[in-house]
């Protein structure tokens, strides 16, 4: 994919110019990766492995009357079945397994469905066997009989009175207030600054708009795996493919009832997640198989499985209402936010409703958030998840307004820009950020006055935002006798991190990055390391590399001014030169001395940071909209987005373009295609359409760079902000090209067309 | 004295208040502050010594890792919000 980028260099936190942060140096796994020699958790290979195969439910709501294993297990070749009942009781317990508190009845009932099942796809049992093929058999042959009830597939639906209810527990909380009489609406928040009515009664445009987007997965090329092995000292280790092993540790014990000390988890390499690999649906079921057999357990998914038994982003039904002066000016801002769950509460309703005015300063907001349950899959994380169905809503009629009141849509939007020290519409204020110069990058952009060139064209453009996050991140560092190091890390590389968190402590040791050797390791050997999620890893993990890449400066000080016979606070550090006087003395020599000076150096780095700094992202789309079909094909695209300080800067560029892509995917594309009995008609990656590189300009991307004061090199996270603003620069752009304003995601050709034939009606 | 943002579905408890002043070290000092003033907030906001599952508090604009623990200083905002979470069901 052809790459343009323009990054301002005026980023050097101090006025100091870098050695290694900004480079673009080899990934450190590339060779394994280019080769085939990474290994990934269906490569697994071991003396007595069994295969799993799970059995699913063909209904989207039923209820479970009885489970025979009786001709599955009679099989030759099966060694065992497992079902809910083999699980330990859940009880009322609550758990925080790093996205927020669950309760564990629900982890347990996605993982194996007890008395109910609640979406096409729910596990419901699994059997262990000598060959994958024996163990898809024998799935066949146990025998669910089951109660259909009816299913709801949508929140509008959902939320109405006599829908069908999910849990008969459930109960709507609204900041610690429980709700009398069950409901499929989990929570109900809202977030209000200002005067509403005041606001609007001051505005001389209004636009209201109502707005649909539909699920759509992740698409990671990888599908799920795990295996297992319940050892005979009663430990289990588990090999997965996951972007949080300790995650799956602490899943797995929480599940199976067991102390946490007591699981190991590898993770291996992972072939793809954008959130979607957080959750755990293998690993507690394995362990379970190989507790029963003695023998080690591997399970992997189908496509079929992964969509349909997986978590997808949510679905939802957005309202929203802006007011603005005719000065440009936004007086008011509301917003309605129903987001599917899926089976289970927990969808990304609140981050949806952090991030939908983010961009912009208002006086009079009113945010109502809702996370509804649904009969379909349980929902994952997908990328700044909740961001990119809240900005397809908000930006599409912060459009319209530009429109209506004849305003330039960028100049609208920096009229009304968020800057350092404005209040978010959920209360706190923006730290340092970089929407202003994000918009006027683009406005800069060659793009945004290039000739369109014909006929049906259209450009549009939107702005989106995503918060980040620290978490806990360890990080170890032992200094070799050649003068290079070994950076150990618990933060599974998805997107080229072990390189980028190798450059940071590159940087403190002044060596080269290929000297340092970073290697992602199992839980037993590293400190508590959370998810690869929320574009956190090069801030956190890398802040903890830096951390121990400074402890490794502190003590190699102390080893040269032993050799010179010195005070160490003699000792200064050079960009990998210790120094006193007259005297030098490499890393690399030093590195070689360690032994007659006192043995091994190890830095240890443990973080749980604050100073995160949030990400804006916006694009330019140009698109092409055939009158005949409505198919919109997408002529060019340039992403923009503040990285604070690109650490790697061809790896900020992928993260543009991996993001900017997966949000073309979703605007034009992709939906799983529901019948009206919840099953998914598209659960295949031949009916499920992802964008091509046949159906895609080249991503230009420009990198803006202002610096985050919370990180020492003044790092952002990346890996997300990107995927927010393409479906409304799509829409509004094929406004642009066709005259008609889509307000359901996907925008599909048949979407197309029947809002051009209701323009013409 | 710290100033706290109420939550919009607490505000009624505060008698209408959409800010309070408070004085208290730690957020956990903060919402027994709160409990003294405003009898009920309290049990709104926490259960079982941490904060309710669908709650987070940001001091000075950053959702806090440590939760009740986290320092607060005179000059602080102090904010309760919806917990991100979500995803964690499977």
């Amino acid at each position: 994919m052809k790459t343009q980028t323009e990054a301002s260099t005026d980023t050097e936190i101090g006025g100091r110019e870098y050695a290694v942060v900004g480079t673009r140096p080899i990934r450190h796994d590339g060779t394994d990766k280019v080769t085939g020699r990474a290994q990934y958790g269906a490569d697994l290979r071991m003396a007595g492995l069994l295969h799993g195969c799970i059995v699913r439910s063909p209904y989207a709501h039923a209820r479970i009357r009885r489970i025979d294993a009786a001709k599955a297990a009679a099989l030759p070749g099966v060694k065992a079945v497992v079902t809910a009942a083999d699980l330990p009781a859940a009880g009322d317990r609550i758990v925080d397994l790093g996205e927020g508190a669950t309760p564990l009845s629900y982890i347990r009932g996605n993982i194996l469905a007890g008395e109910k099942v609640l979406y096409k796809g729910h596990a419901v049992a699994a059997v262990a066997a000598v060959s994958p093929h024996v163990a898809e058999e024998a799935a066949g042959l146990i025998d669910v009989e089951y109660e259909p009830l009816p299913c709801v597939l949508t929140a509008p639906e959902a939320m109405q009175a006599g829908a069908p209810i999910l849990h008969d527990d459930l109960r709507t909380e609204e900041f610690g207030k429980r709700a009398a009489g069950a409901s499929n609406v989990a929570q109900h928040f809202r977030h209000s600054l200002g005067d509403i009515e005041k606001g609007f009664r001051e505005a001389d445009v209004i636009v209201e708009r109502e707005f649909r987007t539909a699920t759509v997965h992740q698409g990671y090329i990888e599908p799920h795996n795990a295996t297992a092995l319940w050892n005979h000292d009663g430990r289990v280790h588990i090999w997965c493919s996951t972007q949080g092993a300790f995650v799956v540790r602490d899943t797995t014990a929480c599940i199976l009832d067991i102390p946490v000390s007591q699981v190991k988890v590898t993770p291996m390499e992972i072939g793809g997640g954008f959130g979607g690999k957080i959750p755990v649906y293998l690993e507690p079921v394995a362990a379970l198989l190989s507790k029963k057999t003695g023998r080690p357990v591997k399970i992997v998914m189908s496509r079929k499985d992964v969509f349909e038994g997986t978590g997808p982003t949510p679905g939802s039904y957005i309202k929203v209402k802006i007011g603005a002066r005719k000065d440009g000016r936004i007086t008011a801002a509301q917003a309605y936010l129903a987001y599917e769950a899926g089976a289970y509460p927990g969808a990304m309703v609140a981050p949806g409703a952090m991030c939908i005015f983010a961009a912009y300063d208002l006086e009079n907001v009113v945010i109502d958030g809702f996370d509804v349950v649904v009969n379909k899959p349980s929902t994952a994380a997908y990328r700044a998840p909740g961001a990119t169905n809240a900005a397809f809503a908000a930006e599409t009629v912060v459009d319209e307004i530009a429109e209506k009141l004849g305003i330039d849509p960028i100049d609208f939007r920096l009229r009304n820009a968020a800057k350092e020290g404005t209040r978010r519409a959920d209360g706190p204020r923006h730290r340092r950020i970089g929407c202003v110069e994000v918009l006027e990058a683009m406005k800069r952009h060659p793009h945004y006055t290039a000739p369109l060139g014909g006929p049906h064209r259209g450009r549009g453009v939107a702005v989106g935002f995503w918060f980040n996050v620290g978490l806990p991140s360890s990080c170890t560092i032992s200094v070799n006798a050649d003068g290079t190091v070994s950076l150990v890390e618990g933060s599974t590389d998805i997107g080229g991190t072990r390189t980028s968190v190798a450059m940071q402590a590159a940087e403190v040791l002044g060596i080269a990055a290929e000297d340092v050797r970073p290697t992602v390791v199992d839980t037993d050997s590293v400190g508590y390391t959370a998810v690869t999620g929320g574009s956190r890893v090069t801030f956190s993990t890398g802040l903890a590399a830096y951390e121990a890449a400074q402890d490794v400066v502190r003590q190699m000080k102390e080893r040269a001014a032993k050799l010179w016979e010195i005070g160490v606070e003699q000792v200064r550090a050079e960009r990998g030169v210790f120094c006193a006087g007259d005297r030098r003395i490499s890393f690399q020599e030093l590195a070689a001395r360690l032994e007659e000076t006192g043995g091994p150096v190890i830095g240890r780095g443990a973080v749980n940071p604050k100073g995160v700094g949030g990400s804006f992202a916006g694009c330019i789309a140009d698109v092409e909209v055939d009158p005949e079909t409505g198919k919109v094909s997408v002529l060019r695209f340039t992403s923009v987005q503040d990285a604070g300080k690109a650490i790697h800067p061809s790896y900020v560029e992928g993260q543009m373009q991996g993001g900017s892509v997966q949000g073309i995917g979703w605007a034009l594309h992709e939906e799983y295609y529901m019948s009206p009995e919840g099953a998914m008609l598209n659960a295949s990656l031949l009916d499920y359409r992802m964008p091509t590189s046949l159906d895609l300009p080249p991503i230009e991307t420009v990198i803006v760079e202002v610096p985050n004061p919370g990180h020492p090199f003044g790092a952002r996270g990346v890996g997300e902000a990107s995927i927010v603003p393409p479906p409304a620069a799509l829409a509004n752009a094929i406004y642009r090209a066709a005259g008609v304003r889509l307000n359901s995601l996907p925008m599909k050709p048949s979407a197309v067309m029947e809002a051009i034939w209701s323009a013409k009606a | 004295m710290a100033i706290v943002y109420i939550p919009t579905p607490l505000v009624p408890l505060t008698g209408g208040n959409a800010t309070v002043e408070v004085e208290g070290a730690t957020v956990r000092q903060i919402i027994d502050n709160l409990e003294r003033s405003w009898p009920g907030i309290r049990e709104r906001l926490i259960v079982e010594d941490h904060l309710r599952p669908n709650i987070s508090v940001a001091v000075d604009g950053e959702i806090s890792p440590l939760g009740l623990l986290e320092r607060v200083s005179p000059a602080s905002e102090v904010h309760f919000v919806a917990a991100i979470s979500g995803g964690s069901n499977g």
